[in-house]
């Protein structure tokens, strides 16, 4: 009964838009109309994209800093060879459970540090992620030590070599992650955390449990970034401890600051740009690296919010301005 | 005969390293009363508010608080968002708002309490997410135009001007709908003008919302004109208490406030 009401006049456009994004390019990649370099190109833009909502979530939404999210991704990614391979999980079972393993990690850090007021957990997230990274280099009997482990599961191996079958499906993850945030950042959970990061004391002293929603916040974040390294697994096929270094988690948070903190939308625009630009620079040989930090100077410089702010983009409102647009065109016509 | 009391404080003291900002405050605060705590500045009356909303733990001593349903509780280590559950709100001396939030999601935060859908409810946006969403509009926008800013209910709140500011952080104060109200210095910055207008709202929400009002000011003429009692705290100690008549005259909050000198010229005159 729910099911049929659910599905209302607004979430036509919005639906169409997704299943559009979704199926066209996989059918393109089908079909070599996108070449197989181009391909990798964007499917890993996706996972960087859900990487930098993670960090989003966290530092854009709920106001604390965290430098350590690689090593959730991290996490998620091991977590998802382990459960496939040693227990014999159906992937898209252990994709998810990955995200919970995350997640479950992120209520373990987060319990006392975000008790805290202030920059603690920059500091716990960063120690953090060092510790992941010894501790995956010396387990070598799960891990596989420093030399890193191959995703070796057929489910794996066929996503690994099949450029549609990793776009589809971690496009698919990235506009259900989104869908599912903005339902939830739109509700009064979502005010809630928000309120957290606008003004804690203020926040307490109107019936938000500050510490809850830091908590909900973080665990959310965390969960995101499992699921993200849970898919980038089987899309590279073999992973190294190096993915939980600082460096990783400062590039997601650059996505974030370019694209706004704040903004889910500009989160992913700025994934999609700056991991594009570096491919399409190559030929600058490494030239290219200076780009990167001129455009986040400019970018700082005239727009210190990020390309975006806080702004989403609404389909509500474009659909209003497309009939009004179409609506100025006709009377111009008419005329 | 006297109301039902509300809260009761005895023997609260603070100590900040050495310093012992408030030193044994007691005080009794009856249902629907009007209550000011005056003080030159640095006296410790906002400490007093920290400790009486849970933000601050006292040192020593303890406050015990009557719900509406008369149910008892004890202050001291609860945090200021349990204690807005049974009824106690409050505002800031430098107001507290969510700044890059509307105005009307401002006030929608302090209805937080009053949802019913769980978080399944919110992702998958069910009829109980919407029906509770609905609730918790409709309640927000009521109480916007009850106090005349609903026409700006989109706006962000650090673009409003300082007195709708004021005002607005009053109104978010009332969402929770309080049994007792907290409102540090709510002239704060205001022209006489706006004084006048804050006096008349707050005569105006003591009414409507059946409140009990305590609240921290500088400006005499708001004090004289609205409170039914006084608490005058000097250096973390209460150093009288009574009707505003009386405080007027008591020689030492002349001297607390004005110096020894001009006790002198009042009392020779």
């Amino acid at each position: 009964m729910q099911n049929t009401k659910m599905f209302n006049k607004k979430m036509i456009f919005p639906l169409l838009v997704s299943l559009f994004l979704l199926i066209i390019p996989t059918i393109l990649i089908k079909f070599t109309i996108i070449d197989e370099y181009f391909a990798q190109i964007i499917t890993l833009a996706a996972i960087n994209a859900i990487m930098a909502i993670s960090v989003n979530i966290i530092c854009g939404f709920t106001g604390q800093l965290s430098l350590g999210q690689a090593s959730f991704m991290a996490i998620g990614a091991y977590m998802s060879i382990l459960l496939t391979e040693n227990l014999g999980l159906p992937m898209g079972l252990s994709i998810i459970f990955a995200g919970f393993s995350a997640a479950l990690v992120g209520f373990l850090i987060g319990f006392p540090t975000l008790k805290l007021r202030g920059d603690y957990l920059a500091i716990v997230t960063l120690g953090f992620g060092e510790i992941i990274k010894v501790i995956l280099m010396n387990f070598k009997s799960i891990t596989g030590g420093a030399n890193g482990k191959r995703f070796v599961a057929p489910a794996a191996v066929n996503f690994t070599l099949n450029p549609e079958v990793s776009f589809f499906v971690i496009v698919f993850f990235l506009i259900v992650i989104i869908v599912l945030f903005q339902n939830f950042i739109r509700s009064s959970f979502g005010r809630a955390i928000l309120a957290v990061r606008e003004d804690e004391i203020a926040a307490n002293s109107n019936g938000i449990g500050v510490f809850k929603y830091k908590m909900t916040g973080f665990i959310i974040a965390s969960f995101v970034a499992g699921i993200g390294g849970a898919l980038y697994a089987p899309f590279i096929g073999f992973i190294k401890p190096e993915m939980a270094s600082f460096n990783r988690s400062i590039e997601y948070l650059i996505f974030v600051v370019l694209g706004g903190m704040g903004s889910i939308t500009g989160s992913v625009v700025a994934a999609f740009t700056l991991t594009s630009l570096q491919e399409f620079l190559r030929f600058l040989q490494d030239y290219r690296l200076l780009v990167y930090p001129l455009i986040l100077i400019f970018v700082m410089l005239y727009k210190p919010d990020g390309l975006l702010g806080t702004r989403e983009f609404s389909f509500v409102k474009t659909e209003k301005r497309l009939f009004a647009f179409f609506k100025k065109v006709r009377v111009k016509n008419e005329k | 005969m006297k109301n039902k009391m509300i809260m009761q404080a005895t023997d609260l003291s603070i100590v900040f390293g050495g310093l012992r900002a408030v030193d044994k405050f007691s005080f009794e605060l009856y249902q629907n009363e009007l209550v000011g705590l005056i003080g030159p500045n640095g006296a410790g009356k906002t400490t007093v508010f920290n400790m009486l909303t849970g933000i601050y733990t006292p040192t020593e001593g303890e406050i015990i608080y009557w719900d509406e349903r008369s149910r008892v509780h004890s202050i001291g280590k609860k945090q200021p968002a349990v204690l807005n559950k049974v009824g106690i709100a409050r505002t800031f001396q430098n107001i507290r708002l969510f700044n890059s939030l509307s105005v009307i999601d401002n006030v929608k935060i302090a209805l937080h309490a009053h949802r019913k859908a769980n978080i399944f409810d919110v992702l998958l946006r069910t009829k109980k997410f919407r029906s509770d969403e609905g609730i918790i509009e409709e309640k927000a926008l009521q109480l916007l135009s009850l106090f005349k800013i609903a026409d700006k209910k989109d706006e962000l709140a650090k673009n409003l001007p300082y007195g709708e500011q004021r005002k607005l952080e009053i109104v978010r104060a009332l969402a929770a709908r309080p049994q007792v109200l907290f409102l540090d210095e709510p002239a704060a910055g205001m022209n006489p003008q706006e004084t006048e207008e804050l006096m008349e709202l707050i005569a105006f929400i003591r009414k409507e919302f059946d409140l009990t009002i305590l609240l921290i000011e500088h400006d005499m003429k708001l004090v004289m004109g609205i409170c039914e009692r006084l608490i005058v705290l000097d250096y973390g100690k209460i150093i009288a208490r009574g009707l505003p008549e009386e405080i007027k005259k008591d020689p030492q909050v002349i001297k607390a406030y004005l110096g020894e000198e001009a006790l002198e010229h009042v009392e020779s005159e």
